[in-house]
């Protein structure tokens, strides 16, 4: 690939919290480290697509207040997820659009107006070292992205040479846009430590409105407000330590829910410390796991219980809609 | 001992071996991860060995779960139970106890804290009933410790001394965790060691501070070239007092990329260990500290 045609992109203003994510790393959950990636893996998909590029470039997740930047050479980006409208030298652009920006050009962001999460890919994907099988930022380990951590003013990156010739002005349709609500429903599989829940407390969970906390991250969305949850009184087993929500330090799968005291239920996202002592109720299902990235603090959930055959076929609705965005940007 | 199966969502089994640790849940967990990572199931993507279960991640369009729970309890039947030898390592990590770093911290977050009026070490020694910090230091580095999990963080290992029961170091978590600790710290939770991978959030009791880098994504050192975490489960710890002047010297070492740290190859019979844990423990110090 001829190098000149990458493009250099500039930092005057990192955002709230932008990195560098792709698909995410597969493998080393065992030793702690978590897949990262994009919250919202629809809509980096299709922002990818839209520039050309394949679906699991590297772009930047820009979360609640964007970045400012400045291009120095002629590229195609587009922005997914949230809605933060991107403007050219002050000019108001479209979401969800395939865009030309200019050489010397600066890129900068409304106030979010839904959403939380906007992903920005340009032409070719982000070109940062690939750890570990991603180039996906993971904060606390210090790894993937620019320099392990999040954009700061000054940082210089580079895109790849694009990958094919892409269309100025293509657009995502609604119907493949991420859903922004303030108030969604989540649906759970109840399971892991479920069982240590008292017979209320198993039922008020999924009773009761629960508002996002203002601890929201990439590790864990902290959920309050819903009536405090009650577990099983019990000897604690050896190891477990002395609150009926602890139990011995164990594995936590992404999207697993923990009740740390019985107080704010924790749903753990992408960047995910990878186990601990807290008991786990459930964990909700993967084709949902897109829509917690978007909420912001204060947005509101309901958690609904389903099973594993509900569960798979949500599993297969969201391929489905995968393969729709596909064909409708295919080249 | 009959373990518990459940689902995290649709892409991960939860295994629970046992709901209290022991040696011997760990080591059937160990059992049967090592027996599903040999059988290379395809859909199987992540493989997590835990204190006393186990996590596996999988691809359900390519495995269905109740196939792949299906084959968890036949491997739990076949192998579970069965006399474990470990072809593994020991390893020696050297350990300033009382260091001024940790030392700061806790000052920092006595509040935090059960006893704010003592040290983390003065706490951990008066409620496992020893009569001193140095007496509580001579038995946390006295026995051998086993990695039974890695995770948390990146590299981050929970150790499970190797010692009866009743001898067992048990120390509640801080009633509140912090917002900081110091890189490399020993801590302790329940009846677990860990040594902290990287600085942040915690809520172990801290006892001391390693000079030896456990996590490192520039693999700077010796024994992390080949991969930038350093520890496995099943990994055997001991750990060695050292004083500050043997501390500078290291982290110089460290510094300079010289450092290195004593590793032996080790195989480990649970049966032998069990018959005589003391006896056993030192022929694993003779291994340690042979030539």
């Amino acid at each position: 690939m001829p190098t000149d045609t990458a493009c250099l992109i500039e930092v005057v203003k990192p955002g709230l919290a932008t990195s560098v994510q792709d698909t995410g790393r597969q493998g080393y959950y065992y030793v702690g480290i978590p897949p990262s990636g994009a919250l919202d893996q629809f809509s980096l998909r299709a922002a990818n697509l839209l520039v050309g590029n394949n679906e699991d470039a590297a772009a930047l997740e820009c979360t609640l207040l964007g970045p400012q930047l400045v291009f120095h050479t002629d590229t195609l980006i587009a922005v997914t997820g949230a809605e933060m409208t991107p403007k050219i030298d002050g000019v108001t652009q479209s979401c969800n659009v395939a865009l030309r920006i200019k050489a010397g050009s600066t890129l900068t962001f409304d106030h979010v107006k839904a959403g939380a999460r906007a992903c920005l890919a340009v032409a070719g994907g982000i070109d940062v070292p690939v750890v570990l099988g991603s180039r996906s930022t993971y904060t606390l380990g210090a790894i993937g992205g620019l320099h392990g951590r999040r954009l700061q003013k000054g940082d210089r990156l580079t895109s790849h040479a694009p990958f094919r010739q892409a269309k100025e002005g293509r657009e995502l349709r609604v119907d493949l846009r991420t859903p922004l609500a303030k108030e969604i429903q989540l649906r759970v599989l109840p399971g892991l430590y479920h069982h240590r829940l008292t017979d209320e407390s198993a039922r008020t969970f999924f009773e009761d409105t629960w508002v996002v906390a203002p601890e929201a991250d990439r590790i864990g969305y902290r959920y309050k407000q819903g009536r405090a949850l009650q577990f099983r009184e019990r000897v604690q087993p050896f190891g477990a330590g002395a609150d009926p929500s602890n139990i011995v330090d164990a594995c936590y799968p992404i999207g697993s829910i923990q009740v740390p005291g019985g107080l704010e239920p924790i749903i753990l996202h992408r960047d995910a410390v990878s186990g601990g002592g807290y008991a786990t109720i459930g964990t909700v299902i993967s084709a949902d796991m897109d829509l917690i990235g978007q909420m912001q603090p204060n947005h509101r959930a309901r958690f609904v219980a389903v099973s594993m055959e509900q569960t798979l076929a949500a599993r297969r609705v969201a391929h489905e809609r995968l393969a729709r965005l596909r064909e409708a940007l295919s080249y | 001992m009959s373990a518990r199966y459940t689902f995290g969502g649709d892409e991960f089994i939860f295994v629970e071996i046992s709901e209290d640790m022991s040696l011997d849940a760990f080591f059937k967990g160990t059992a049967i991860t090592r027996e599903l990572q040999r059988r290379n199931v395809a859909g199987v993507t992540e493989i997590c060995p835990a204190n006393a279960s186990y996590q596996v991640r999988y691809d359900p369009d390519v495995i269905v779960p109740d196939t792949l729970l299906a084959l968890l309890k036949e491997i739990e039947a076949e192998v579970g139970d069965a006399p474990l030898e470990l072809e593994t390592r020991i390893v020696e990590v050297p350990v300033l106890y009382n260091d001024p770093w940790t030392h700061e911290t806790l000052m920092r977050f006595r509040e935090r804290h059960q006893d704010p009026s003592s040290t983390d070490l003065e706490y951990a020694a008066r409620i496992n009933g020893l009569s001193s910090v140095e007496a509580f230091i001579a038995a946390h580095s006295g026995a051998p410790w086993f990695v039974s999990m890695v995770g948390f963080v990146a590299g981050l290992p929970f150790m499970f001394q190797m010692v009866e029961r009743s001898r067992q170091l048990e120390v509640p978590k801080y009633l509140r965790p912090r917002t900081d600790t110091p890189k490399l710290t020993v801590g302790h939770g329940g009846c677990f060691g860990c040594i902290y991978s990287v600085r942040g959030a915690g809520g172990y009791q801290m006892f001391g501070v390693t000079p030896a880098p456990i996590f490192d994504p520039e693999q700077r050192l010796s024994y992390l070239r080949d991969f930038m975490v350093f520890f496995r489960p099943g990994d055997i710890v001991k750990f060695k007092p050292i004083d500050r002047e043997t501390y500078d010297r290291n982290i110089a070492e460290v510094e300079a990329g010289t450092f290195a740290l004593r590793v032996k190859p080790v195989e480990f019979v649970l049966s032998e260990f069990k018959r005589d844990p003391d006896a056993y423990n030192r022929s694993l110090a003779e291994v340690l500290n042979a030539d």
